[in-house]
């Protein structure tokens, strides 16, 4: 395949400016790149900097706060150079997202009708008509029932996952061609989790969108994605295919990772945990951000970064060690 | 929404009842004998005893009590004990006053406080902020007098533009019924406005960070939508409330300002007749006062629960 990938995003750097003058590196030279159509899980801990790689995609962090710099190429645009406007029309139209708190992020004051109604209306035009018969088809490919009678109630009438599925309706109201969705399952309980992956598993398989997946849960990744990209301390640390980074991971924080689910078909007295803790990222270390707690580190893991390097094709890792197999054999 | 206005008004009932209880008693709690102030410069022993039996002084309390409830329901809230006017002819003549007053006050506060708040909250650290809470701080720290007083040294004295003092009914001339209450109005809606301001400016920057402002954005509305269309009608919900609370103080609370622009209105009218220990004024003055308060609070209920779905069940 030589199209170029519908979204490339190369040195993204993110510095967070506090207001005792301190700056956070909270995303550092991050590469990424997603194909149209492709399935691209983002994983990591909290404040890796996942939700802020998926804010400055959508242009959302506050300019005042937040210096952003290198490259986001999307569907022809660069999203870093791009004006407001130019950035307000593709948000809600060709780039569309879903967070990941479904009870807060509907207005309590209008009618979820009012709200998807009012996307399609900002950029497709037409009649309010037109608009609400569409709002109406789009919370029915959701799966909420009547739709025709549920898009006049209000938020606070549904309950946790129906209010997650219409966000899903209003991201999709334009038909966008990358759906971010922001650890979109953490904040409901196990089976509606099921059931909103079902959903992005269904809008997979009809084609159309990409959809970046973030979450720190690789259950959900080996689910619904086809490439995976782990996070941590601000870099990308490994990116593979699924079933590659699965088998095979090639980064201690991966294997760590991988270590620390639950898995019901081996008996464990206890979760296996990584010992330590993130770096402080007002002021990172030199070296490896994760040679702290890598049972594999040596003296050369803290003298300079390492550089995400091929192991074999279409698999990056940040480990110097890399490949672990030889390790631990 | 009927049935909560139903239930809301039966709970103003007992409101009243506590209300009319507390107003009565206020003629006992007060020093001196209304029958000798009605006597004047009568003494007689047989005048006063007649004053006493016509005014059912001579009662227990609980009967007096009685009897002024059943007249007031019956729309007759007694006669000024000094002018032997009628107190609701009196309340009739200067309630309207009041009321203009109040209503150009609370308009130039909401005009003032909500467009200032709302600024200042999204050019949050930059020089429209500041200046936006200078402003609220002279606001709420200037006294009304004094602020009375030099409004008064500047458009009537100095430039001359405005009368100084005195009413004129807008039934009379419009024109002058403005000029005349412009001044005492700002005084008192200045004040107001920074209250608002300070209160809208916070709701605002609370609403600004929520999520479903985020996701507003997130959906490419203009900013100006995001402002006024997500986060305001969420942001003066609080407001709204407030709003109605100041209005009614405004009724009550005018004395001084009254008093500076010599607007005969209600705050002139209670304060004439506390000196004067004119207990049937002060009575029908305070029982107005206590069921226009009530009434707005009720009010700002139902505005509450017009612009909150959450709380239409």
């Amino acid at each position: 395949m030589n199209a170029p990938p519908l979204i490339e995003i190369q040195r993204l750097r993110v510095l967070f400016r506090g207001d005792d003058g301190r700056t956070t590196h909270a995303v550092d030279s991050v590469d990424l790149a997603v194909d149209h159509g492709a399935t691209l899980g983002l994983v990591g801990e909290s404040g890796c900097g996942k939700s802020v790689t998926s804010l400055a995609i959508m242009g959302l962090l506050s300019k005042r706060s937040a210096e952003v710099s290198g490259s986001i190429r999307f569907d022809g645009f660069d999203l870093l150079q791009a004006g407001d406007q130019t950035l307000r029309d593709l948000r809600g139209n060709r780039l569309a997202m879903i967070f990941q708190e479904p009870m807060s992020s509907l207005n309590p004051s209008f009618t979820i009708g009012d709200q998807i109604v009012e996307t399609i209306l900002r950029h497709r035009g037409g009649s309010a008509r037109a608009a609400r018969q569409r709002a109406i088809q789009l919370l029915g490919r959701v799966h909420i029932p009547s739709p025709e009678k549920r898009i006049d109630e209000f938020p606070h009438r549904l309950s946790g996952g129906m209010r997650q599925r219409v966000m899903i309706a209003i991201a999709l109201a334009c038909d966008p061609r990358l759906l971010i969705a922001d650890e979109p399952t953490t904040a409901l309980d196990v089976t509606l989790q099921a059931q909103i992956l079902e959903l992005m598993r269904e809008l997979k398989s009809e084609g159309g969108a990409a959809i970046i997946l973030i979450t720190h849960d690789l259950g959900v990744v080996a689910e619904v994605c086809d490439e995976v990209a782990v996070m941590y301390a601000g870099e990308i640390v490994e990116r593979a295919a699924v079933d590659e980074l699965f088998s095979s991971p090639q980064h201690p924080y991966t294997v760590g990772l991988l270590g620390s689910m639950p898995r019901l078909d081996r008996r464990a007295q206890q979760l296996a945990t990584i010992d330590g803790m993130v770096p402080n990222m007002a002021r990172p270390p030199i070296g490896c951000r994760f040679a702290a707690r890598c049972p594999f580190a040596v003296d050369a893991c803290t003298k300079a970064p390492p550089p995400l390097a091929e192991v074999s094709p279409r698999h990056a890792s940040r480990c110097i060690r890399a490949p672990l197999e030889r390790l631990v054999s | 929404m009927l049935n909560f206005l139903a239930r809301r008004i039966v709970q103003l009932v007992p409101t009243l009842v506590f209300v009319s209880i507390l107003i009565f008693s206020l003629q006992h709690l007060l020093p001196g004998d209304p029958a000798l102030v009605m006597a004047g410069e009568e003494r007689d022993p047989a005048v006063i005893e007649q004053i006493r039996k016509q005014y059912h002084l001579d009662r227990t309390i609980p009967v007096q009590y009685a009897y002024w409830v059943a007249n007031v329901l019956s729309g007759d809230l007694g006669e000024s004990l000094r002018i032997k006017v009628p107190v609701l002819d009196l309340i009739a003549q200067k309630l309207p006053v009041t009321l203009q007053l109040a209503a150009m006050a609370i308009v130039i506060a909401l005009l003032i406080g909500i467009p200032a708040g709302i600024i200042s909250a999204v050019k949050k650290g930059t020089a429209w902020d500041y200046g936006a809470n200078l402003f609220a701080l002279w606001g709420i720290s200037t006294p009304n007098f004094w602020l009375g007083i030099m409004l008064i040294f500047l458009f009537s004295i100095k430039l001359g533009w405005l009368p100084a003092s005195g009413f004129v009914p807008p039934s009379e001339n419009l024109r002058a019924s403005l000029a005349s209450t412009i001044m005492p109005a700002f005084v008192l809606g200045n004040a107001i406005a920074a209250i608002l301001m300070r209160h809208t400016r916070s709701a605002m920057l609370q609403v600004l960070e929520s999520d479903y402002v985020r996701t507003a954005r997130a959906k490419g509305l203009s900013e100006r939508s995001v402002i006024l269309k997500h986060a305001m009608r969420n942001a003066l919900t609080p407001v709204i409330t407030l709003g109605a609370l100041e209005l009614g103080t405004l009724l009550s609370g005018a004395v001084l300002t009254e008093q500076i622009f010599s607007v005969p209105g209600f705050g002139k009218l209670i304060v004439d007749a506390v000196f004067n220990r004119d207990y049937a004024v002060v009575q029908g003055v305070v029982l107005v006062t206590a069921t226009v308060y009530i009434t707005l609070n009720l009010i700002a209920d139902v505005a509450y629960i017009l612009v909150n779905p959450r709380l239409r069940g």
